[in-house]
C-alpha cells in the first residue's frame, strides 16, 4: 500500500514537473501568490511598485477565467469534447456562492428582513424556498459549488455519451443546455433574483468584501485553485487515464474495440471538467460582486472557447494563458474603444483558427516542449520511455 | 451445401454464426448467413463488394446487431446481446479494414493502451507498467517487426507498420479470435508477404479470420476458404477446389 502510494507520489510529481510548461506555469503562479500580496499591502500606495487593489481583483477575476479554460481544455484539448455550454457550470457555481454570500446579508438588506433575501421581500414571498436551505452554512455552499455543476455533468453526460452523441451534434446540444438554464434563471418564480441576479453581498466568511485584505485573500485563494486545478488536469492527462482520452479523442471506435468502456471515460472528465468551472465560478462572484442569468448567456461559453483555441487547445498552460490574454485586451478595448470589441474578438478568433491552429503555445516550440505542440511540429527522433521523468 | 453447415464439435468450435439475417432499408446484407471456425484456425474469407463481409464483422463485433440468427462464442456465449467493449473483452480482437492506431502516440503506447488487463477508470488513473507487462510489450514489438520502431509516434509510420501496429494491438488483447479485415490492402509486395507470415504464425495459439480481396494474399496464407456471396456462404474449401468450383468463377467473372 504504502509503496503503491509512493509510486503515485512519484507518478504525480513527474507528471506536473516532467514538463517544462508545468514548471513555468506552476512557478509564475506562485511567484504572483507571493508578489502581488507584498506589492499591495506592504508596498506604499506612493511608490510605483504599489498594485492596486482594483488592480488585485481585476487579475483574481482573470485567473477565474483561467481556471474555467483549463476545465473545457481538459475535455476539448484531450478528449475531444466540445463543450459550447461550460458557462452553465461556471454559473451554477458562482450561483452557489451568490447564495452563501446572500444569507451572509443578513438584515443588513435593504428592506432589513432578517429572514428572506431582498428580492424575495419584493416578490412578496413569506418563507426561504427549499432550496435555499443550508446555504448560510459554508462548507454546505462549499460542497453546492461543486456538486450542483457535477450533478448536472453527470446526468447530461450519462445520456449524452450513452446515446453516442459526439462531435458538433454534442456541442449543439450543450449550447441548448445553458440557454434553457438562461430562460430559467430569467424567471423571478425561479427564486434565483430573476433578470438581476444576485448582488449587494457584504461579508464572506464575517470578512468585509469591500477590504483590501479580504480582496487579496481572494485573489491568493484563486491562484492555489489555478495551481491545484492545473496540477489535477496535469496529472490525469499524464496518466494512462488521459491517453485514454487522447486515443478517443483520435480514434473512438478503436478504443471501444480494445474493450474500453469510452462512455465512462468519457463521463468521469465531463464531470471532473464541470466541477473546475463550478470552482472557477465560486471564485469569479466574490471578486466580481454579482451574478446574474448573463453568464449562462450561449456567447460565454463559446468566449471560453475562444481563449482555449488563442492559447493553444490541447495544451493545459495554453489554456491559461489564452484566458489571461483575451481577458485584458478584453478590459483594455472594451475601455478604450468599446464598439470594436466584438469584432476584435471575432476577428481574433478567425485570425488564430487559419494561422495560429495551434494557438500561442503550439506555436511557439520552446513553451510546448514535450505537450503534442512539438511533437506534431518537428517530428522527434527520441521520446522518453512511458513512466520514467524526461 | 448441407456438408457445410455440419453441426461443429462444440469443444473445437470458437466461433459459430447460425443463420444470421441482417438487413439495411431493405437491403438483405446478410441473409441466413451460418459458418462455423475452428480453435487455433486460420480462416480466409473472400467475396465480392456487398457480399457481406464486413457487416459479418460488425455482427461478430457487436456493432450491429442482427435482425435473425445468433453467434455463438467459446461453447457458450451469444454475442448478439453484448455491446463492442463486453466482446472485445471476452477475446475477440478486430483490425479495421483502415489501420487505425493511435497517431499521437508512440508505438510502444500504443501497445499498452491495448494491454489486456482491468479497463476501469480508477485503475486507469493509477497505472503504473510492471516488469512482466513490460516484457509482453517487447516481445509483441519483436514479434511484429517494429522493435526499433518503439518510440516512433504511430502517425510517421508508414502504411504497412500501422497495420502490424494494429495487428500488434489485437495480439496485446491477448484475443481468442482475431478478425482481420484487408490487411494487405495498400501494401507493397514485400510487406504483403511478411503479414502473411505474420498472420500464419499469429494462429495456432488463436483463432484468426481473415477478410481479403487479394488472391495471392490469400494463397500465402495456406489456410481453408469461405467465399461469401450476396450475404451467405457459397463455397468452401481450400483456395484450389472454390477456385475450380463453377458458381465462385460466374461470380467473380460473370457479371
Amino acid at each position: 500500500m504504502t509503496e503503491t502510494t509512493m509510486k503515485t507520489g512519484e507518478s504525480f510529481v513527474s507528471a506536473v514537473f516532467g514538463d517544462a510548461g508545468g514548471r513555468i506555469t506552476i512557478a509564475v503562479l506562485a511567484a504572483a501568490a507571493i508578489l502581488v500580496p507584498v506589492l499591495n499591502l506592504l508596498v506604499p500606495e506612493s511608490s510605483g511598485f504599489h498594485v492596486p487593489t482594483y488592480i488585485v481583483s481585476l487579475l483574481g477575476k482573470y485567473l477565474a477565467f483561467a481556471l474555467l479554460a483549463l476545465s473545457v481544455d481538459l475535455i476539448w484539448g484531450f478528449a475531444g469534447i466540445l463543450s459550447l455550454g461550460h458557462g452553465a457550470f461556471f454559473a451554477l457555481g458562482g450561483y452557489a456562492m451568490g447564495m452563501y454570500l446572500m444569507r451572509q446579508i443578513g438584515d443588513r438588506g435593504v428592506y432589513g428582513n432578517p429572514l428572506l433575501p431582498d428580492f424575495m421581500v419584493f416578490l412578496n414571498w413569506k418563507e426561504l424556498p427549499w432550496y435555499w436551505q443550508g446555504f448560510d452554512f459554508f462548507p454546505f455552499a462549499a460542497v453546492m459549488v461543486v456538486l450542483v455543476p457535477g450533478a448536472l455533468a453527470l446526468a447530461f453526460g450519462w445520456f449524452a455519451f450513452r446515446s453516442r452523441v459526439t462531435g458538433v451534434y454534442l456541442s449543439i446540444i450543450t449550447q441548448a443546455l445553458t440557454f434553457a438554464l438562461m430562460l430559467a434563471f430569467f424567471r423571478n418564480d425561479m427564486g434565483f433574483g430573476g433578470n438581476n441576479g444576485l448582488t449587494d453581498f457584504k461579508d464572506i466568511l464575517g470578512f468585509n468584501l469591500q477590504s483590501d485584505a479580504t480582496r487579496m485573500g481572494l485573489f491568493v485563494a484563486t491562484v492555489v485553485a489555478l495551481m491545484s486545478g492545473y496540477m489535477l488536469c496535469r496529472f490525469i492527462v499524464a496518466s494512462k487515464l488521459g491517453r485514454v482520452l487522447k486515443a478517443v479523442r483520435d480514434a473512438e471506435g478503436r478504443v471501444r474495440f480494445l474493450g474500453y468502456r469510452v462512455e465512462y471515460y468519457k463521463l468521469f472528465v465531463f464531470v471532473v471538467s464541470a466541477m473546475l468551472a463550478g470552482i472557477a465560478g465560486a471564485l469569479y462572484v466574490p471578486q466580481v460582486g454579482i451574478i446574474n442569468p448573463g453568464e449562462f448567456a450561449p456567447a460565454n461559453s463559446i468566449e471560453i472557447i475562444v481563449w482555449v483555441a488563442v492559447g493553444g487547445r490541447g495544451s493545459l498552460h495554453g489554456a491559461i494563458l489564452g484566458a489571461i490574454l483575451v481577458n485584458y485586451a478584453k478590459t483594455y478595448l472594451t475601455g478604450a474603444i468599446p464598439e470594436i470589441w466584438l469584432f476584435a474578438l471575432g476577428g481574433l478568433f478567425v485570425a488564430v483558427t487559419v494561422f495560429l491552429p495551434k494557438g500561442i503555445v503550439g506555436t511557439i516550440p520552446a513553451w510546448s516542449f514535450g505537450s503534442d505542440g512539438l511533437r506534431k511540429l518537428v517530428p522527434s527522433k527520441e521520446q522518453p520511455s512511458p513512466g520514467e521523468a524526461p | 451445401m448441407s456438408d457445410l453447415h455440419a453441426s461443429p464439435e462444440k469443444r473445437d468450435t470458437i466461433l459459430y454464426l447460425d443463420g444470421i439475417s441482417v438487413s439495411f432499408d431493405g437491403f438483405k446484407a446478410l441473409n441466413s448467413l451460418s459458418f462455423y471456425v475452428l480453435a487455433g484456425e486460420l480462416r480466409a474469407i473472400i467475396g465480392p463488394n456487398g457480399a457481406g463481409k464486413t457487416t459479418m464483422m460488425d455482427v461478430v463485433t457487436g456493432k450491429t446487431r442482427p435482425d435473425e440468427g445468433q453467434v455463438v462464442f467459446n461453447g457458450g456465449v451469444d454475442l448478439t446481446a453484448l455491446d463492442e467493449a463486453r466482446i472485445a473483452n471476452l477475446g475477440i480482437g478486430r483490425k479495421f479494414q483502415k489501420p487505425t492506431v493511435f497517431e499521437n502516440q508512440t508505438v510502444f503506447e500504443n501497445l499498452e493502451l491495448a494491454l489486456s488487463g482491468n479497463r476501469r477508470i480508477f485503475e486507469a488513473l493509477f497505472f503504473r507498467l510492471n516488469g512482466e507487462q513490460h516484457d509482453r510489450i517487447e516481445e509483441t514489438l519483436e514479434t511484429i517487426g517494429l522493435r526499433d520502431r518503439r518510440d516512433v509516434q504511430a502517425g510517421d509510420l508508414s502504411h504497412g507498420q500501422k497495420q502490424w501496429l494494429e495487428i500488434g494491438m489485437l495480439l496485446m488483447q491477448d484475443p481468442h479470435l482475431l478478425l482481420v479485415d484487408e490487411p494487405a490492402a495498400g501494401m507493397t509486395d514485400a510487406e504483403t508477404e511478411q503479414t502473411a507470415v505474420l498472420l500464419k504464425r499469429i494462429a495456432g495459439d488463436r483463432s484468426v479470420v481473415v477478410v481479403e480481396h487479394d488472391m495471392e494474399f490469400v494463397r500465402s496464407l495456406e489456410s481453408r476458404v469461405t467465399v461469401l456471396h450476396e450475404g451467405s456462404v457459397l463455397a468452401e474449401g481450400s483456395l484450389d477446389v472454390v477456385q475450380n468450383d463453377e458458381r465462385v468463377v460466374e461470380v467473380y467473372l460473370g457479371r
